[in-house]
């Protein structure tokens, strides 16, 4: 079975590639994930907050010791070989590209353009084949219009595109009034392709200490149909990559996700919970599933079901609405 | 000699290059102002720089200075190059040692950034009293006057030694010279490699003790060999002089400075000749080159090697034509008729007259002075009096020069304004900046930058106040073409640059005297540009248009907030100065910064290093000239620091040190024997806190915690009646106290002082109560200062008139109740957020007006006694607690001997009550004998006692009667602490505090646990935890904390308490108590995070939790009293370790750094800590699960 996909102008030899995870903080997981059959990696994310927070700490600790005391003009010893989180991240990078054959693709998290430009030239030159731009940006300015979000994003792949030559994909939220004309805009930027989409967590409140607190929950394949939805819209439309993230946890899943458009399917998710070997048996299923059904290769089943091509077009729209909700029994 | 380096260093940098290029084995202790010449060469060896020979140093820190002496004399004996650094105290620790290492003639260099010695007060400036002190010792001595010498004799000290057999202290000026950046020339490794003789090494080592060819040493000698054995040394002394000027004579063939042992600078003919050594030299020699200019006939020599002390060669530098001679100590013999240099220098001219070979047929006029104590400026003008003096039929001597003494008049008078021509050939430049502005840091950049692209000299000295955080600088710094000899603070009306980095300071200070006409005047302000001027105090507008000034301001807080750069103002500030100083063109000097900006920051924070390029380019369009008007607008008054209201001692003479007129003070205001009041910091109002908190009296539940947790005392409560209020302010809040604690009708407060606030946060973190419609609403919220500072001011001035809640009625063991008690330790100058005051603060709630406090050296002495105030202050009784620090090893002993003493006097005391019984009141005299004090009732009513005890011996006759009055306080019971740090209880003072608590007397020993020195800027202690990084254990500490507790426990008869008061405030009022209740020693060792832990102390509370949590670190009481009930004593107060310890670890820098720099080593090291913190918790717990059986049961089972 021909399961080999294209994704970013790279050639994959299937269109499973695990999302930004801690499976790749490990050189043995990502190992992992490789002999299950894992066609690429996208590495996990190098946080903007923490790269600045570092470099806050950095300054108060270790560069601006002195308080104005007569007697000590510092308090803790300076290395010279001190690793920042930056270091760090670009060091994975090698480390990765010397242990794994499949592309790597690093992934950068923020909500400015400023020094992101250094990062992404660090990491163009640490030997990553790709770059993932995950823009979590919360719009919770009244008076920032939906127009000035956008330009958000815009602004920073322009500034991107000028300087980095790699592969360049924008992770995006799906709160954008008009998914499509945005991912029209990014196209006509330069982007190479769009993953869609990005689960913002929400933050719960402890009753108890009344504080606003960290909740984490994994993805359900429920969640994967809001992506699917957007893949099939898409699908014909742009002349980008499309990759489907967020709730793929079966071969079902990543089936209808390739017919509705995707290039690439991500799991994330499903691998934290079932292990990086997981990855294995859902190709195996996927393969199986294909040659039961007579495909010949993964190429000819991407886009099958998109609204360019499905057999009802109009129910990736409205129509839907009304036929779930009469599908619904009490 | 090649192409010359220059560098751009300090003293100690300058000293511990070659040290550390020269030595095998270096052991040290940290003392202010050395302790940096041991970090380095820690840090260099870690980088594993080696010495000429090829090997890295050994660096060792020792538990105190005596050990770090015998260490290195060990290491001597073994045959190793050793040397060690040290200043003051440490210096006289080490002297048992000095004499066995001169005894045995070994060849070793001790160098000191020579200190005062702590008398009356302690002092970390420089001054020559601790290298005075050891000259008897048989060690040579050699002085330096500035950094280039420091270098240079470094280095002739040690080639030196090794050839004369006799070991040196080579010392130089503390601060003035080992804190001093100047622009030197480097010496390269062959020209040291030159200097040091192999052949004399190869014999070092020959000699050493070996047991391939074993000898004794340290014999015990007897009368009769004893003697000839001491003067054996002799022939070696003899021909040291001669061997240390051919060995400065090597060095000016290598490096074309020639040093003599004695060099002479001056007129040929001169008449009037000084004799000094030092950096004062430095001074001089300038002043004479002035001097000669004008034409007089003076001189000066400097004297370098002072011990041995070769009379003849110094006599023979003396011109024919000289008639007056002085010579100046920096050091004060009481009690001698002359200081050593003066005495030994007329020695020498006594003798050459004896025997016949002195030009002078009687001796001259010779006058001894003492000068420049405890680094007390030394300038021109105090050397040109003493010229004039000298020119005088009998000049005065002894004199003292520098000071008004009006109490012995041994002052010379002299012209402050008196400058050298050297003055107009330097730019200078002063700097008022708040400690941790950057102010300094940017000045020392400014001097690199200077220093190493240009041809110009250099020189930085920075002057901090006494605060430990928020403290005001004052960086001087000079600019110019030829060498810069001027070893004393820019004076008034001198400076070509005048900058102001905090508008706060403006009224503070009056910083415009120190400009010249002309000079620029830079401002950083936050006001509007067209209210600059108006902000400007009219003393300070008055200077800018009389000297014609030109202004120039800028906000460069804002400009920091626009370039992201938060509040770091020290790249803008940089910036303005090379842009209106015009010492380097404009774009020349910009670039400069630039680059800079990149090698400080390396690649490491390019985020940083762009927000620094941003901030730079911002400052050139945010900078603005001010237009001076033609008359002063004078809108600002003049603050009047300390209120009429105050002490006259304060007004007087604090004031003065606050306002930095302090040297105005004569002899005849200060106190003679060191003692000064307590209650002085309520005087001086800081406004340092941005923000305070402010009452919600409708949310509060009076818990106490807020009182309980504030590290300044800047936030109180009190309960009172409510028909003491008289007209209270319009918003001074008060509400019916909670809780039936309390009779009705009584209200509570809790007041801010808002002008002592340092606006830390803490007190709303712990306040448990929230708003329930506002969540991020609580009883307490943090509000802008300014706005409320006078509505508060006046509250907290009302809430102090209100009645103290009367002690014996409060109800101790809760929180709410204990903390309406009067706090006797306020508004310490500690840093922001700090963990030890809390405690302290604490024991002066519920001991202090009975509390007598032995303190070691270190942070808390330093917020506790650094002058001018004193946090410690009186209930309105007058009563409160009585402080001192002696030293730093004794402390323990110290605080013993205050018991010891409390209790023969009050022994006395009931004797005379017996002696005397028949003519006292029988009830009275019952009452004594049954008095119980174990409460405050009790101890109330002891004082009652002694009350109506006095009253009778007003009326009684006899001696027995006065010795009574004398001694009757002492019947009342007092209560004896004895505080410090870990560095002092774990490691330098550990001896006396071993045998303190072996002696089983009744005192309280406070250790405040930060786990590291913290005042002298975060060396390592034996109470550092594994995997903590700290200097001298840059690569995280291998072993493992000192189990402080274990030990006392051992002992069995010592009440052990480990608290943290962050983490279980109610333990810890416990644990105070208990330990006070005991009738022996008692010790608590108390948690108490630092900023040398690398985070940020608005987290004091959250980190006490973490430690806890992680089991890092462990609550409980050892009470022995509980055995006598068949319980076990040890009680734990904290559950096992819930945490993983790197969920500690890592919020902490002192670790995270080893994470970052040594992931591998870190996760070793933070596993087995993670291991200890078990093991330790499930030890502490077997312990305290072993059954105590009732030794009357023990005993009849056994019968039975």
């Amino acid at each position: 079975m021909d399961m080999s996909t294209e994704y970013l102008g790279l050639k994959l030899k299937n269109p499973l590639v695990p999302s930004a995870s801690p499976l790749s903080k490990n050189l043995d997981t990502a190992k992992k994930l490789e002999d299950a059959g894992a066609s690429a990696l996208v590495m996990y994310s190098l946080f903007e907050e923490e790269v600045r927070e570092e470099d806050d700490l950095m300054d108060n600790y270790l560069y601006s010791q002195d308080i104005g005391h007569n007697e000590a003009h510092g308090y803790l010893p300076v290395s010279d070989n001190y690793q920042t989180k930056t270091d760090e991240y670009l060091a994975q990078i090698f480390s990765l590209k010397h242990a794994l054959d499949i592309p790597v693709i690093a992934s950068l998290n923020g909500v400015t353009v400023g020094g992101w430009v250094d990062h992404a030239l660090e990491i163009q030159q640490a030997g990553a084949d790709a770059l993932e731009l995950n823009v979590y940006y919360i719009a919770a300015e009244p008076d920032k219009s939906g127009r000035e979000v956008e330009s958000l994003y815009v602004d920073l792949l322009v500034e991107m595109r000028k300087h980095i030559n790699i592969p360049l994909v924008m992770k995006l939220s799906p709160y954008f009034s008009s998914v499509a004309y945005m991912v029209r805009e990014l196209q006509k930027h330069g982007v190479d392709g769009v993953s869609l989409f990005n689960r913002f967590y929400q933050p719960g409140i402890d009753l108890e200490t009344l504080n606003i607190i960290p909740e984490l929950s994994l993805s359900s394949s429920q969640e994967s149909l809001l992506a699917m939805r957007w893949v099939g819209l898409l699908y014909g439309n742009v002349d980008i990559s499309l990759a489907a993230t967020g709730g793929i946890h079966t071969a079902e899943d990543a089936l209808r996700m390739l017919m509705s458009g995707a290039n690439v399917c991500h799991l994330c998710s499903a691998l934290l919970k079932n292990g990086p070997g997981y990855l294995a048996k859902i190709l195996a299923e996927m393969e199986s599933w294909m040659e039961e059904h007579e495909y010949e290769s993964v190429s000819q089943l991407i886009g099958s079901a998109s609204k360019l091509n499905a057999v009802e077009p109009a129910a990736f729209e409205r129509c839907n609405y009304l036929q779930v909700l009469r599908s619904y029994q009490v | 000699m090649g192409q010359d380096k220059s560098l751009i260093i300090d003293g100690n940098e300058a000293v511990a290059r070659i040290a550390h290029k020269t030595n095998e084995v270096i052991a040290i202790y940290p003392i202010t102002p050395s302790s940096p010449m041991g970090e380095l060469s820690d840090d260099w060896s870690s980088a594993g720089q080696k010495n000429i020979w090829g090997n890295i140093p050994e660096v060792i820190e020792m538990q105190s200075e005596g050990g770090a002496a015998g260490a290195v004399h060990g290491s001597l004996q073994a045959g190793a190059l050793t040397t060690t650094f040290t200043s003051s105290q440490g210096l006289l620790l080490m002297i048992p040692n000095m004499y066995k290492i001169a005894g045995e003639l070994t060849p070793a260099v001790i160098h000191v950034a020579a200190r005062s010695l702590a008398a009356q007060a302690l002092s970390i400036f420089g001054d020559h009293s601790d290298v005075m002190a050891i000259r008897q010792t048989g060690y040579g001595m050699l002085a330096s006057g500035s950094v280039q010498e420091a270098m240079d004799m470094a280095l002739i000290s040690q080639a030196a030694t090794l050839k004369t057999w006799i070991p040196i202290v080579h010392f130089f000026d503390g601060f003035r010279t080992s804190h001093e950046l100047a622009r030197v020339i480097d010496i390269d490794d062959s020209v040291i490699r030159a200097m040091i003789d192999e052949e004399d090494v190869v014999q070092f080592r020959a000699r050493a003790m070996s047991p391939d060819r074993p000898v004794i040493r340290g014999t015990s000698q007897n009368p009769d060999v004893y003697f000839q054995a001491r003067e054996s040394v002799n022939p070696f002394y003899e021909a040291m002089p001669d061997i240390v000027q051919q060995t400065m004579d090597k060095f000016a063939e290598l490096t074309g400075r020639q040093y003599r042992l004695f060099d002479y600078v001056g007129a040929e003919d001169a008449e009037q000749v000084i004799l000094l050594m030092g950096s004062g030299a430095e001074a001089a020699d300038e002043t004479v080159e002035s001097l000669l200019e004008a034409g007089e006939k003076v001189g000066i020599i400097k004297i370098r090697l002072y011990r041995p002390f070769t009379a003849q060669r110094l006599l023979k530098l003396i011109p024919r034509s000289c008639q007056a001679i002085a010579v100046l100590d920096r050091t004060k013999e009481p009690g001698a008729d002359g200081e050593p240099l003066y005495k030994d220098v007329m020695t020498a001219m006594a003798e050459a007259i004896i025997r016949g070979d002195s030009d002078y047929k009687v001796l001259p006029r010779m006058a001894g002075g003492r000068y420049g104590l405890s680094s007390k400026e030394f300038t021109p003008g105090m050397i040109k009096a003493i010229f004039d003096e000298l020119k005088s039929e009998s000049p005065k001597s002894p004199f003292t020069i520098g000071i008004i003494d009006d109490v012995s008049h041994t002052h010379l008078e002299w012209d402050a304004s008196f400058e050298t021509s050297a003055v107009k050939k330097t730019t200078q430049c002063v700097f008022y900046g708040l400690g941790s502005d950057g102010t300094v840091s940017a000045n020392k950049n400014t001097i690199k930058i200077i220093g190493e692209e240009t041809d110009l000299q250099a020189q930085g000295y920075f002057v901090y106040d006494s605060k430990k955080a928020g403290a005001v600088t004052i960086s001087h710094l000079r600019f110019g073409a030829e060498q810069i000899r001027s070893s004393y603070l820019i004076g008034t009306g001198q400076a070509q640059f005048v900058a102001c980095h905090q508008d706060m300071l403006l009224d503070r200070f009056d910083m415009l005297e120190m400009a010249a006409p002309g000079a620029v005047f830079l401002l950083n302000s936050s006001a509007e540009q067209e209210a600059v001027w108006d902000s400007l105090p009219p003393n300070l507008q008055q200077q800018v248009i009389e000297k014609k000034l030109k202004f120039y301001a800028i906000d460069a807080y804002q400009v920091a907030s626009d370039s992201g750069m938060g509040r770091r103002i020290n790249t803008i500030m940089q910036t303005c100065f090379f842009a209106v100083s015009g010492i380097l063109p404009g774009d020349e000097a910009i670039e400069k910064i630039k680059s800079a900006v990149e090698k400080s920051y390396g690649r490491k924070g390019r985020r940083i290093v762009d927000m620094n390029f941003r901030a730079i380019d911002n400052t050139l369009t945010a900078m603005y000239e001010v237009k001076v008007p033609e008359r002063t607008t004078g809108k600002i008054e003049k603050q009047q620091l300390i209120p009429d209201s105050a002490p006259e001692f304060v007004r007087e003479v604090t004031a003065r040190l606050i306002e930095g007129k302090g040297d105005l003070l004569p002899v005849s205001m200060l106190p003679n024997d060191g003692t000064w009041p307590t209650g002085t910091a309520i005087w001086e109002k800081r406004n340092i806190g941005p923000e305070i908190p402010v009452w919600d009296e409708e949310l509060c539940i009076h818990c106490g915690k807020c009182p309980f947790v504030c590290p300044h005392a800047a936030i109180r409560s009190k309960v009172f009646p409510v028909d003491v209020l008289e007209d209270p302010p319009v918003s001074f809040k008060y509400v019916p106290v909670k809780g039936k604690e309390f009779p009705e009708g009584m209200q509570i407060s809790y007041q801010v002082a808002p002008e002592d606030c340092t606006g830390c946060g803490i007190c709303v973190e712990i306040c448990p109560v929230r708003d329930k419609s506002r969540s991020s609403h609580k009883a307490l919220n943090m509000r802008k200062q300014v706005p409320l500072k006078e509505q508060e001011s006046v509250n907290w001035d009302y809430f102090l008139t209100l009645p103290e809640y009367k002690r014996s009625d409060i109800r101790w063991r809760t929180m709410k109740g204990a903390m309406i008690s009067q706090p006797l330790f306020e508004f310490s100058g500690a840093c922001v957020g700090c963990g030890e005051t809390p405690y302290i603060k604490l024991a002066t709630q519920l001991f202090g007006d009975r509390m007598i406090v032995a303190n070691a050296t270190g942070c808390s002495s330093i917020y506790g006694g650094n002058l001018p105030t004193t946090p410690y202050s009186k209930d309105p009784q007058g009563r409160g607690p009585t402080w001192s620090n002696s030293l730093f090893e004794d402390n323990a002993e110290f605080g013993l001997g205050f018991r010891l003493a409390i209790n023969a006097q009050k022994d006395h005391a009931n004797n005379l009550i017996d002696t005397l019984s028949d003519d006292l009141d029988e009830d009275l005299v019952t009452g004594f004998k049954q008095a119980d004090q174990s409460d405050e009732a009790g101890i109330y009513d002891q004082r009652q006692r002694v009350e109506r005890l006095r009253e009778q011996l007003q009326s009684m006759t006899g001696h027995e009667a006065r010795a009574l009055e004398g001694v009757a306080d002492y019947l009342v019971k007092k209560s004896v602490w004895i505080i410090g740090g870990d560095g002092w209880a774990y490691d330098i003072g550990f001896g006396g505090v071993d045998h303190v608590m072996a002696s089983g007397r009744d005192v309280n020993i406070l250790v405040l646990d930060t786990e590291v020195y913290s005042n002298t800027g975060g060396q390592m202690s034996k109470a550092t935890p594994k995997g903590a990084v700290a200097k001298f254990a840059a690569g995280g500490k291998t072993m493992k904390k000192k189990d402080l507790s274990m030990i006392a426990m051992a002992y069995e008869n010592v009440y052990v308490a480990q608290v943290a008061f962050g983490a279980k405030d109610m333990q810890t009022l416990k644990a105070f108590m208990e330990a006070e209740s005991y009738p022996g020693p008692s010790v608590i060792i108390a948690y108490s995070p630092c900023i040398a832990h690398g985070v940020d102390l608005a987290y004091n509370l959250q980190q006490q939790e973490l430690a806890l949590k992680s089991g890092h670190w462990n609550l409980f009481r050892y009470d022995p009293r509980r055995t006598e009930q068949g319980k076990n004593p040890l009680q734990l107060d904290s559950a096992k370790p819930s945490i993983p310890y790197v969920d500690f670890a890592k919020t902490e820098m002192r670790f995270s750094m080893l994470q970052r720099s040594q992931p591998d080593r870190s996760r070793e090291l933070f596993g087995q800590a993670e291991k200890d913190a078990h093991e330790r918790y499930e030890h502490y717990k077997k312990l305290s699960e072993i059954t105590y059986e009732n030794e009357d049961a023990a005993i009849t089972s056994k019968e039975n």
